[in-house]
């Protein structure tokens, strides 16, 4: 009788959990958010370039300009944005709960996330890979040389797995020293608690930079995964989807069609360029096709710029940060950005 | 074998000073540091390691330290930069709280000694009347923290810093003390109904671990509300932290319970007094009383775990350091961060044991 009463309360509250699971997926995202009058976009707790505070407290970095894009482009005022930030646990289960809107937090797009966890990566705004940092003295001129070393290595994320498995293809016998935080690990790596230190290439450039004895370390010429990083939402509301995908879209086309925050204003008045008419609304119906405002790529352009100023600002060669474009420069300049084209 | 004591004398002896080693510096310094060659031993260990220690952490933080500059790259010396402190230092004490409203945190933080002085000390001009203004206190600083009344609304997610962890650690620590009292007594109630509820509250919190509580609050709630019906975040986090503490303190509390004799709760039968008035007048004064370390212990580390609202994305003064350090130009000064915060923490837990001395000092009324 009592097991019975158990599991007759426990498919109730299974009930009860599908039921409001499908309540909150019923109503479209895009109306959520206008309705709501505020984006609520999950970031990370603190990431050098990507998620940190400035003096006034505001959140900014390149994961966050992506969100204040997409406000733009949703609500027309990047300031509507509500920060949710999220650590590596818990990001996922904040997404699929309804916490956040859409997930702007350095996160790798891999087949078990997009396919298992039920979401949709809308793009790579990123292309990182995981490398090692070591000390000059190692005497180690290649990741592959790194027999018997003890590795620092932040726990949940995928440079974890990557590791074993770069190890495990070398037949390299390694010693994980598992840590919370990116920062803690960094701590750790300097006070001779490992002989190396693995994470996200541009975070390793980060780490660097801050060594008073720079040249002591030396980044390992190995990049051992694709650690493509990009935005995502809930899988099964393709409009809201859309509408995330095609704003980061619109940041690299206009980069590749020289539309800046400063000219963006101008352009959007009428240009000789069909494809920047089309994309700043004023040609054609591609704001009424995805559902939005006709100035909507002109506001998201307005919030911080296209990608390659949000880069640049936030990460690039003239920031502390000191990361070169690489794989991430357009297609035309050697790099592999390359978005779909907007007609 | 007692032998009976014989000489005798006519003159009393002549006191004499105590012997010069006995007394005065070299007295306490003999007895205190260089009693036996252990102690002496231990002492000059000590020593070495904070004549190590000390000069080295002095150099490091005041005398090789920078203290001004607009970024990391100001700070070349070897010593601490404390260059940040003057941009950060609000942000380390309020958060995200509006900077042209943080004078409702300031005096909402100076009202909080008024409200608590007549239950923490004795004789306090006025305590009547300041009970009252204790128990209003509570909704004086919700109205002047959150707004409403006149004053512009401030949305709670916006709290941070230090001021996140006095509030939370605040609001759990007056409210966990009474739960945890009920509770306690709850748990050897004769009616099953009543203890079966409070060793099943106490032993389900207490066995899991106050992230896991945390996550619950934040993930798995709102599965199941209404989406509109969104819970505040502070409050979850109070909520939670308040049920955690309450059961640790219901156990701390029924170790006074079971300590006091046996014949106390008969004589208070005797004696004619109901369950109540029993409890209230002769079995939880003398409870409390040996309770107080771990009440205290329980408190103390009721506030250090405020720290761990971090996992739900409220930022208190942890959480703040971390997100500064993040920032390029301040990259890599977690060990400066990390001091601040812990002196904000070690001067707020110290105090917490202090006072607790002193009231078990005045309480300790059988052993006078």
């Amino acid at each position: 009788m009592k097991a019975k009463l158990l599991t007759g309360a426990i498919a109730a509250a299974g009930l009860m959990a599908i039921s409001a699971t499908a309540n909150t997926a019923h109503a479209g995202t895009l109306d959520d958010v206008r309705a709501a009058g505020e984006l609520k976009c999950g970031i990370n707790t603190g990431l050098p370039g990507f998620a940190f505070t400035d003096d006034k407290g505001n959140w900014t970095g390149f994961d966050v300009a992506y969100c204040r894009a997409l406000a733009g482009a949703v609500l027309g005022d990047p300031d509507k944005v509500k920060w949710v930030n999220l650590t590596g646990k818990n990001r996922f289960p904040a997404l699929t709960s309804g916490e956040i809107d859409v997930l702007s937090r350095n996160t790798t797009w891999t087949f078990s996330r997009d396919v298992d966890l039920g979401f949709t990566f809308v793009g790579v705004n990123y292309y990182d890979g995981q490398g090692f940092i070591g000390r000059t003295a190692l005497d180690a001129k290649s990741a592959r040389e790194l027999d018997g070393a003890s590795v620092c290595i932040q726990t949940g994320t995928t440079t974890e797995l990557n590791l074993a498995d770069f190890f495990r293809i070398n037949k390299i016998d390694y010693e994980p020293v598992p840590i919370e935080t990116n920062e803690e690990a960094r701590k750790a790596y300097e006070a001779e608690r490992c002989d190396v230190y693995t994470t996200d290439a541009s975070g390793l450039a980060a780490t660097r930079s801050t060594f008073p004895d720079a040249d002591a370390h030396m980044v390992f010429p190995e990049i051992i995964s694709k650690e493509p990083l990009g935005p995502l939402v809930r899988h099964g509301d393709d409009q809201w989807a859309d509408v995330a995908r095609w704003t980061l879209n619109a940041l690299i086309n206009a980069e590749e069609l020289g539309v800046t925050q400063e000219n963006v204003a101008d352009l959007a008045k009428g240009s000789d360029n069909p494809e920047i008419n089309r994309m700043l609304g004023s040609e054609g119906s591609l704001a009424e096709m995805l559902g939005l405002s006709t100035d909507w790529a002109v506001n998201a352009i307005r919030a911080e710029g296209n990608y390659s100023e949000i880069f640049e600002r936030y990460l690039g060669t003239n920031t502390s940060l000191g990361i070169s474009r690489g794989l991430n420069a357009l297609w035309k300049d050697g790099g592999i950005l390359y978005a779909p084209p907007m007609r | 074998m007692y032998e009976p004591f014989h000489r005798t004398t006519d003159d009393m002896l002549r006191e004499r000073p105590a012997p010069a080693a006995t007394v005065g510096v070299i007295g306490w310094l003999r007895t205190n540091l260089f009693a036996g060659w252990i102690n002496t031993a231990l002492t000059l260990v000590t020593l070495y390691i904070l004549w190590l220690a000390i000069p080295s952490f002095i150099g490091w933080a005041f005398i090789d330290a920078q203290l001004a500059g607009n970024d990391r790259f100001a700070c070349t010396g070897d010593g601490a930069c404390w260059a940040w402190l003057d941009q950060r230092i609000n942000q380390f004490l309020y958060g995200f709280y509006p900077s042209e409203e943080t004078w409702r945190v300031n005096i909402a933080f100076v009202l909080l000694f008024p409200a608590l002085a007549p239950w923490l000390m004795e004789n306090v001009p006025g305590d009547r009347y300041l009970r009252w203004f204790s128990v209003a206190y509570p909704v004086i600083a919700t109205i002047l923290l959150v707004g409403g009344f006149g004053l512009e609304v401030v949305q709670t997610d916006k709290f941070g810093g230090f001021m996140l962890n006095l509030t939370v650690g605040l609001a759990g620590i007056v409210l966990s003390l009474p739960i945890g009292i009920v509770l306690a007594l709850g748990r050897q109630s004769r009616l099953p109904l009543i203890r079966w509820f409070s060793i099943i509250f106490i032993e389900a919190v207490r066995g899991v671990p106050l992230i896991t509580l945390l996550f619950v609050s934040n993930i798995i709630l709102p599965i199941f509300l209404p989406p509109d019906m969104a819970l505040d975040s502070v409050i979850r986090v109070i909520v939670m932290v308040t049920a955690f503490a309450s059961a640790y303190m219901a156990e701390v509390i029924r170790g006074g319970l079971q300590a006091i004799p046996k014949g106390q709760y008969e004589a208070a039968q005797a004696m004619g007094l109901n369950y109540s008035k029993a409890m209230r007048l002769i079995i939880l004064p003398q409870a409390l009383k040996i309770s107080i370390p771990g009440i205290v212990n329980t408190f103390i580390g009721l506030f250090k775990d405020t720290t761990l609202v971090i996992v739900i994305g409220l930022f208190d003064i942890l959480g703040i350091a971390n997100a500064m350090v993040s920032n390029p130009d301040w990259l890599g000064l977690s060990t400066e961060t990390y001091v601040v915060v812990a002196l904000f923490f070690f001067s707020v837990c110290f105090s917490m044991s202090r006072y607790s001395i002193r009231l078990e000092r005045r309480l300790d009324t059988d052993k006078r």
